[in-house]
């Protein structure tokens, strides 16, 4: 019997996780992929906003702008990257300049510090590539950029650290109230807990359902992205938005935390909850409307495109809401759900208080989680440190990003393990360099199959079905 | 100190080794990645290597042997598993590996030979999804023939670059079935004997104007669409075609991996994406040399061998006298012919200048003049993209010239 169970590994359900495991709390987090971080958290536009777009008096003001306050600290405590970038909103013409005097007067509001409108000379001087046509900007310097998933990874991590536990491939099937609390079955495993938190991203509203609570639907909107070489990664220095329209936030130009370029999303509603497939016109718009914010794009640099889903509520706002009694909805956290992430996570904490659930201080609750980006960064003596202490870190693997065998391993065995080749991209960013796993993919195979102890067979990209080979050959296989 | 100090121990940076020994150079120290000596040879376990340079057909591995017996006859000292992470252009090294831990090492010379880099996927943008079962030829052709491992069982090869036509056979052999290689081109990057020895004997469709448009597949690969491209390589919507498969390889083309010259500041071409060079192989920092893929991709490993033995004996004399640059002659191409190497030349004497060009071009004339009045010219029959073309000039011709221009009348 768990005291909690959190359905949904993304970023809300790590965070809550987090927050919860500095309690004296039984605590499972359910996941149906094989890994953390696969829905809406991982792939998005990786921006801690800095909380003017949202209406003022909404869930989302609230939590954006307390969320983002909080972000700082949390990243320091979990090692893991934040960039106090700033963000621009750029204008293109008299009506753009309405607008972003209104988002400038929204953020006041809300409680956002710093906002004010620059003009086109001061613009130029501090992102010289924008594009000639852009008039004005809105500019908010407590912008900032993050990685989602890093963030999760870590925040799970460090939950797990502190007693939580994760169970992968757990799509949840049913959900049944029991005389203290529910019982939460997938179609092999069952978990009993006392207190359910709904974390669920896009299914969010079919797990709402599950037990009777029929008030939200949500719905996928999908988003492509490309992103560019790190050697596009000093384009710009800010994210630059467009202005907003009655269709959204628009193509953004970010660089991200560990220095690549990303352009994008697109925004399409689906009805179908999973089509993450990329799409020709999908990346066209993306090349066409980046090329109308900059003077250049070097698309030549371009290393990956790909496609994410947000998880879009039905009533405009975050769900976060108890419709049975210790069971919590936190549904439909689309955009700035990420930056809103840790203030939900304490809005969630409160609510399960005010249910009845009890807060004893875990005394041995420790918030600090070392970087998982060690070797790269690292002066050479502290790399001969690393490398004296274990020979493993003396070998490059992964020679785009810099990622030593050490580190892959590390990935492998500490909370939350990578099961996968995916997951050990996301932890450590091998593969994710300028050559897409075409040298280190095979060594990591190997590093796996040996440190898992399966067969090369078995390793997948992403669990399930995604094996990397299908047989051995012929000669089979040398010694 | 170290006299000279090579980047990559694979054909380049033994046959460089090897020739700046023979010239006289004792302190000599090879880093290599990987565990062996040998680089890509190593996974290249099909025949047709050592044709030009030894007059018999070898296999990858069998070449390499070669060079490595010599290395270690010569005693040249190698280091394994050992990654350069930077150089700077007053010649220091910084490395590490699992014994030495990270080192620096400042060098009189450096030879740049760490090969190229397969075009990724991602670099395409192919519309779909994600799936397990994409895999670029190399990557492919190392979990095949280094670890025994078969990636999938029908396959599609998007592009027709040599490694693509390797593995269409090597997949065939191992009983996978090759659907089909597209090529987005009218013509194949690959060598014309690849065509013949690794698709048409194995009955392999070649797909020429044909390129990959939509990838199938949630967990695996389940299938692609590829489609007929017009002149401008945009696909003609109503020739598209679904092709079930679980393995998609690509050969899409390969790129010098330039990262560490780029931090010592080295002049490159954005056309062979390696640095500009002069005749010695010398790049634009005095003392710093390139030569095999890192410097533009060959079609033979020969060649490289060829193009590794001018740089090390360069360099072995730029270690014993210093010489400078006295002058340059840029050589300027037309377009149709994409690129020279050398760039430049800085000494008068014969010089073979390496070149590509950027079509198919039959009954061509390569004209080379001064900028105004030719020096030389050569008809061929027949002039492709995947072939490199050679031209020698001697002292005479160059030594009184300002700039030499390359074109090509069809």
């Amino acid at each position: 019997m768990y005291d909690i169970a959190i359905i949904g590994a993304g970023i809300i359900g790590g965070m809550t996780a987090r927050a919860l495991s500095k309690y004296n709390l039984k605590i499972c987090i359910l996941e149906r992929e094989n890994d953390v971080a696969m829905g809406a958290t991982k792939a998005n536009s990786a921006i801690v906003h800095a909380g003017f777009d949202a209406k003022e008096g909404s869930l989302k003001a609230r939590l954006n702008v307390q969320g983002s306050k909080m972000m700082p600290t949390i990243c320091k405590e979990l090692g893991v990257k934040y960039k106090n970038n700033g963000s621009l909103v750029i204008g293109f013409d008299n009506e753009d300049r309405d607008t972003l005097n209104e988002l400038l007067k929204r953020g006041i509001k809300n409680g956002v510090e710093g906002l004010r409108i620059i003009g086109k000379q001061e613009l130029k001087q501090i992102e010289p590539n924008l594009s000639n046509d852009v008039l004005c900007a809105l500019y908010a310097p407590t912008g900032a950029i993050i990685c989602p998933y890093d963030l999760t990874i870590a925040a799970i991590g460090n939950a797990m650290d502190n007693g939580a536990e994760l169970k992968r491939n757990f799509a949840v099937e049913s959900i049944d109230e029991t005389s203290n609390g529910y019982t939460i079955k997938s179609l092999n495993d069952s978990v009993e807990a006392r207190f359910v938190i709904n974390c669920a991203g896009i299914y969010s509203d079919k797990i709402a359902k599950l037990i009777g609570d029929n008030s939200f639907d949500v719905h996928a909107r999908r988003g492509e992205y490309i992103l560019l070489d790190k050697e596009c990664g000093d384009m710009v220095a800010h994210t630059i938005f467009r202005t907003p329209t009655k269709m959204g936030k628009g193509i953004l130009v970010s660089p991200t935390v560990d220095g690549n370029l990303l352009l994008g999303p697109t925004s399409v509603d689906i009805i179908e909850k999973e089509n993450k497939a990329t799409t020709q016109d999908g990346i066209n718009e993306v090349i066409k409307k980046a090329k109308e914010n900059l003077s250049a794009l070097p698309l030549a640099k371009t290393i990956t495109s790909f496609c994410g889903l947000r998880a879009v509520g039905s009533i405009g706002d975050f769900i976060i809401n108890s419709p049975k009694k210790h069971f919590i909805n936190a549904a439909g956290i689309e955009s700035p759900g990420l930056s809103a992430s840790p203030a939900i996570a304490e809005y969630i904490v409160e609510l399960l208080s005010k249910q009845g659930l009890k807060l004893v201080e875990n005394q041995n609750y420790n918030p600090i989680r070392t970087s998982s980006h060690t070797f790269f960064e690292a002066s050479i003596e502290e790399k001969n440190q690393m490398i004296k202490k274990n020979s493993a870190y003396g070998r490059i693997v992964c020679r785009c990003e810099g990622i030593t065998e050490g580190e892959i391993i590390d990935a492998i065995h500490r909370n939350p393990g990578a099961r996968d080749l995916d997951g050990i991209k996301r932890r450590t960013r091998a593969q994710m360099g300028r050559c897409q796993g075409g040298f280190c993919g095979v060594y990591i195979t190997e590093i796996l199959s040996r440190e898992l102890e399966i067969s090369f067979e078995k390793v997948t990209k992403f669990g399930g079905q995604s094996v990397i080979n299908v047989a051995k050959t012929k000669g089979g296989t040398p010694q | 100190m170290r006299d000279l100090v090579i980047i990559g121990g694979g054909p380049a940076g033994m046959s460089a080794a090897i020739a700046a020994r023979e010239s006289g150079i004792q302190d000599i120290l090879i880093l290599e990645r990987d565990g062996q000596l040998g680089g890509i040879l190593q996974q290249c376990i099909h025949n047709g290597f050592g044709l030009h340079m030894f007059g018999e057909e070898l296999t990858g591995p069998e070449y390499a042997w070669k060079y490595e017996k010599k290395v270690n006859e010569l005693g040249i000292e190698y280091k394994l598993n050992t990654m350069v992470l930077d150089i700077t252009e007053d010649k220091v090294i910084t490395a590490t590996n699992s014994n030495d831990g990270v080192f620096q090492i400042k060098a009189k010379a450096i030879i740049l030979a760490m090969g190229c880099r397969e075009r990724s996927k991602g670099a395409l943008n192919i519309a779909g999804t994600r799936p397990a079962g994409i895999y670029s030829a190399g990557t492919a052709q190392k979990y095949v023939n280094t670890f025994g491992y078969l990636p999938g069982k029908n396959v599609v090869i998007l592009g027709s670059g040599d490694i693509g036509l390797i593995m269409a056979r090597r997949m065939t052999l191992e009983g996978s079935k090759v659907h089909a290689v597209c090529e987005i081109m009218s013509y194949s990057g690959g060598l014309a004997r690849n065509i013949e020895q690794c698709l048409n004997d194995f009955n392999i469709p070649l797909r020429l104007e044909h390129t990959v448009v939509e990838i199938h597949g949630k967990d695996r690969l389940e299938g692609v669409t590829i489609a007929k491209v017009d002149q401008n390589r945009k696909p003609i919507l109503d020739t598209r075609e679904y092709i079930p498969c679980d393995t998609l390889l690509l050969s899409v083309g390969l790129i010098p991996e330039n990262e560490l010259s780029k931090n010592a500041n080295i002049k490159l071409s954005n056309i062979t994406n390696g640095a500009v060079v002069d005749q010695d192989r010398q790049t634009s920092v005095g003392g710093i040399f390139a030569c095999g893929n890192v410097l533009h991709v060959h079609d033979l490993v020969d060649f490289v061998s060829k193009e590794a033995e001018i740089a090390g004996k360069a360099a072995a004399e730029y270690i014993k006298s210093g010489k400078k640059q006295s002058f340059v002659i840029p050589i300027k191409t037309d377009g149709k012919i994409r690129y020279t190497v050398p760039q430049i030349i800085t000494e008068a004497k014969d010089v073979t200048v390496y070149f590509r060009v950027s079509d198919v071009y039959k009954n061509a004339k390569i004209i080379i003049t001064d900028g105004d009045k030719a020096i030389l010219s050569k008809s061929k029959a027949k002039l492709a993209p995947g072939e490199m073309e050679k031209i020698m000039l001697k002292t005479e011709q160059i030594k009184n010239v300002k700039e030499l221009h390359f074109s090509l009348e069809v």
